[in-house]
């Protein structure tokens, strides 16, 4: 069972009360991008052991958007931070980094 | 006109604690920005509340206001009231961008009255309901066995829940359930 932060809502909830949206920082390709990358766009997904970005969303309570940082071997939570970013802020890295050392996800580490 | 009926038009189940389904309560989603002055002024002037902070409810008499994410509330105000409200909010808010909208109908509101009112919650929530972690004054969103609810106590031994209407028979079936005799957990007593 993960415990989650909603860090729009402050609320400390389990995992019922949010759903998950599937791998957090996608770069997006449409139209006019070549096919390699809108293949990887839409198919090639991270499936990590261990550090693992991802998207969730607060559906049953304040209902945002938001990113989560988890471990996907000890369901430990990083951190959650906002949704209007590209990359996780540094203090989110530093936290990951502290526990999992050399740690990388796609460009990031 | 027809005449407007709640979803279960007021029903009551004596169990360990009393469920009593509120009957028709004025319901109106407010969306904006909750930092704004005119925001401010908006909420004071429908409900006589000050804007509540975050996971905050301001309740005063029939009329309250409930912070239901960052930039939406919830304002209660009696039934007949809901379309002065809306006027009010709307000629307060005019000139912002902001969305308000009569929800009364749309959703039900029950209330769990007894000394293990905590108890009933805690059955059904994934919360934390012991007294210090949730206390008058505090709304919550969250899931009530497989549907969105929220709720918050109106004092020590009164909860108020609110969902929307199309599972209004469910969250009654629910919250009976709890509250039946032999059902106690002493967790809270």
């Amino acid at each position: 069972m993960l415990i989650l932060e909603c860090p729009y809502c402050g609320v400390k909830g389990e995992e019922t009360e949010f759903a998950g949206g599937g791998e957090a920082h996608l770069k997006r390709f449409g139209p006019e991008s070549s096919d390699d990358d809108f293949h990887a766009y839409l198919f090639k997904r991270e499936n990590p052991k261990g550090v693992h970005l991802e998207r969730w969303r607060h559906t049953n309570g304040c209902g945002k958007w938001f990113h989560a940082a988890r471990n996907t071997v000890t369901l430990e939570v990083y951190g959650t931070y906002s949704a209007q970013t590209t990359e996780p802020p540094k203090d989110i890295k530093d936290k990951i980094s502290a526990k999992v050392p050399g740690w990388s996800w796609r460009e990031f580490s | 006109m027809s005449n407007a009926i709640s979803a279960l038009q007021g029903a009551v189940y004596q169990g360990y604690v009393e469920v009593r389904e509120m009957g028709l309560v004025g319901m109106i989603t407010l969306r904006g920005d909750l930092s704004s002055a005119k925001m401010k002024k908006a909420v004071k002037e429908a409900c006589g509340v000050d804007l509540p902070g975050q996971r905050e409810i301001a309740v005063s008499g029939d009329k309250g206001a409930a912070w239901m994410s960052p930039d939406e509330l919830l304002l209660m105000v009696p039934y007949e009231g809901v379309a002065d409200a809306l006027a009010v909010v709307e000629k307060a808010l005019s000139g912002e961008h902001f969305l308000a909208v009569n929800v009364s109908d749309a959703r039900a509101v029950f209330q769990l009255k007894g000394k293990a009112a905590r108890e009933i919650i805690a059955k059904l929530c994934p919360v934390d309901m012991t007294p210090g972690a949730f206390e008058p004054g505090m709304i919550r969103r969250t899931r009530m066995a497989q549907i969105a609810a929220a709720f918050w106590m109106q004092d020590a031994d009164t909860i108020r829940v609110v969902c929307f209407r199309s599972v209004a028979e469910y969250a009654f079936n629910l919250l009976k359930d709890a509250a039946e005799p032999g059902g106690e957990t002493g967790l809270f007593a």
